[in-house]
């Protein structure tokens, strides 16, 4: 009796022990969606992370930009930092991302998107994922030309191109090169257009509309005397200037590799890469800048840290690590007699901005060419060419024409005595370092008179403040 | 009382200071200033462009003493300020008015 007992209570065990087993053995088709959803969870991550990369390189614009300007116009430039990445957003939330992925019938601008409306709670939330990196690209190509329009430009004109840029110059030409990406196709990309993280979308754009904005705005006062001479106008920190460049560094690990969008292999060697253009550009402009100057001058270094990395962004997934050392070189030097041309015809670029990202990014989107580790072809060189060219005539007439509009409607230019005071004080009725100088009648609240001095009146030079 | 002006190299400071401590001097005021004589600037570079750097930061002492101390106080600040090199500095002696204490009201002697 016992025994039975037992026979029967291990045979329930046994039976219950096996329908549990069947019940939950896996299929290979289950299999297969599982290991699918795990990539996608991944592509997810890694693009949102690379996101959060690209988006730290507003502070390092932000950085690089008030290092190279002087102390009185130190919280102008944080106010158009802050605000072509916030009102740029909202802009490309609202038309700039349907213009440039969206559905699109002629291959030149895309019309559908527009305020998002290829979201819905439960449809595919990728379109937020790949939205919130497209977001900070375009955030990119604006708040590159802040620098090349500092400490003379008047704050309503910057918002007013903030919008226009993040609405329509940059997503259009986006478009043409990257439409294909999302619900588009550009005619561009048709052609074959190598341009995978943007040295020519994002840069170019950004450098070429900065070109537009300095010739419209002019030099700044004292910048060029009349006999023909350059004065230098310090900026007020070389430190904040190297924080903003390792910054933008660091967030280029993301804005190269982030731009496959898809978390496998071959992000290594565009980080690779990536790090390896940075490191040749600094070291051969610090080396064009001793030969050419006497000294290893630390404001071209920084700037050849960003040409080399401008000059990569192109070529990031499709050039070698060798080939990305050369590329790099090839643009620090580039950046330092760039830099020297530009003063030389007068074009007052505080910060080099054309020279980094106009000028390496054209070089950088040939190079992706040349480069090309299939092989280069003179269809190729071509392509790069067509699409260097459309982009200059693109950014450069609609920037020039809206900055000559806004001009015309609401001024671009801040007086001169507003200039000579700083922008600071007279857009914004602040100081940026309220502690610092010489105590004056308003108990150390207003600025030393004439601004480009560094505390305690320690810092070597002549303030330049009269033509 | 005259007033002493002293326009020395700012890295001597610590060591006038101290000399003229031990030798009874009991205040001085300092600022950071610029200037050039014979020792004129040099050439600095500023992204690609060079241009002349003609004033030299230096650090000027104030100090306040009896006429008597006069001597002993220039020939202790010349002493501790002087590296033999151009730019070192010179040393200005100026006829005083008053000098007034602030806190108590007394003037004359009694105020340095």
């Amino acid at each position: 009796m016992k025994s039975m007992r037992i026979i029967g209570l291990g045979l329930v065990f046994l039976l219950g022990g096996l329908a549990a087993a069947w019940a939950d053995e896996p299929t290979p088709m289950s299999n297969k969606e599982a290991i699918d959803l795990v990539q996608t969870h991944a592509n997810y991550m890694w693009t949102l992370v690379a996101a959060c990369l690209v988006f730290f390189m507003q502070a390092g614009f932000a950085m690089v930009e008030t290092g190279f300007t002087r102390a009185k116009n130190a919280i102008n430039i944080m106010m158009k930092n802050l605000m072509d990445f916030s009102m740029g957003s909202i802009a490309f939330w609202a038309v700039g991302f349907g213009l440039m992925f969206g559905a699109t019938k002629t291959g030149w601008f895309g019309t559908s998107g527009f305020f998002f409306s290829d979201f819905s709670p439960d449809g595919d939330p990728w379109v937020l994922a790949f939205w919130m990196f497209q977001v900070v690209f375009a955030a990119t190509a604006a708040t590159i030309v802040s620098g090349a329009m500092a400490e003379r430009t008047k704050f309503v004109g910057y918002l007013v191109y903030s919008v226009i840029v993040s609405a329509v110059i940059y997503p259009i030409f986006g478009s043409w090169a990257w439409g294909g990406l999302f619900n588009g196709g550009g005619w561009l990309e048709g052609l074959g257009f190598i341009d995978f993280a943007g040295s020519t979308v994002v840069h170019s754009v950004g450098g070429w509309a900065a070109l537009a904005g300095a010739i419209v705005l002019g030099p700044r006062m004292g910048k060029y005397g009349k006999d023909g001479s350059i004065k230098p106008i310090m900026g007020h920190s070389m430190t904040l200037a190297a924080l903003g460049v390792f910054i933008l560094w660091l967030g280029w690990f993301g804005f190269n590799p982030g731009s496959t969008t898809t978390a496998d292999k071959s992000i290594a060697m565009i980080f690779v890469n990536t790090n390896l253009a940075a490191a040749a550009g600094c070291i051969m402009a610090m080396f064009t800048s001793w030969i050419k100057f006497g000294k290893p001058e630390v404001g071209m270094s920084l700037n050849g840290a960003l040409a080399g990395l401008v000059g990569i962004t192109a070529g990031c997934a499709n050039v070698s690590p060798g080939s990305s050392i050369i590329i790099g070189a090839i643009a620090g030097v580039l950046v330092v007699l760039s830099v020297v041309f530009f003063d030389r015809i007068r074009v007052d670029d505080p910060v080099g901005a054309v020279s980094v990202h106009g000028v390496c990014g054209a070089w950088g989107t040939l190079a992706a060419g040349l480069f090309n580790m299939g092989g280069t072809s003179m269809a190729i060189i071509g392509v790069q060419l067509l699409g260097m060219a459309a982009c200059f005539v693109w950014t450069f007439t609609l920037a020039f024409t809206m900055f000559k509009l806004i001009d015309k409607i609401v001024g671009l230019r801040v007086s001169p005595e507003e200039e000579l005071e700083g922008l600071d004080l007279t857009e914004h009725g602040g100081v940026a370092y309220p502690d610092f100088g010489v105590a004056s009648t308003h108990g150390g609240i207003a600025p030393l008179a004439g601004g480009s001095m560094t505390p305690g009146a320690v810092r070597v030079g002549i303030p330049v403040n009269q033509e | 009382m005259k007033k002493i002006e002293a326009v020395i190299k700012p890295f001597r400071l610590d060591e006038v200071k101290d000399a003229l401590n031990r030798l009874g001097v009991s205040g001085m005021t300092i600022s950071e200033v610029k200037g050039f004589g014979r020792q004129r600037g040099h050439k600095e570079v500023y992204r690609g462009t060079e241009y002349q750097v003609d004033f030299v930061p230096k650090v000027k002492i104030e100090i306040v003493v009896a006429t008597e101390m006069v001597d002993k106080v220039v020939a202790t600040i010349a002493e501790n300020a002087n590296t033999q090199k151009v730019g070192d500095g010179k040393i200005f002696v100026l006829p005083l008015e008053q000098a007034v204490r602030i806190r108590t009201g007394e003037s004359g002697k009694d105020a340095i």
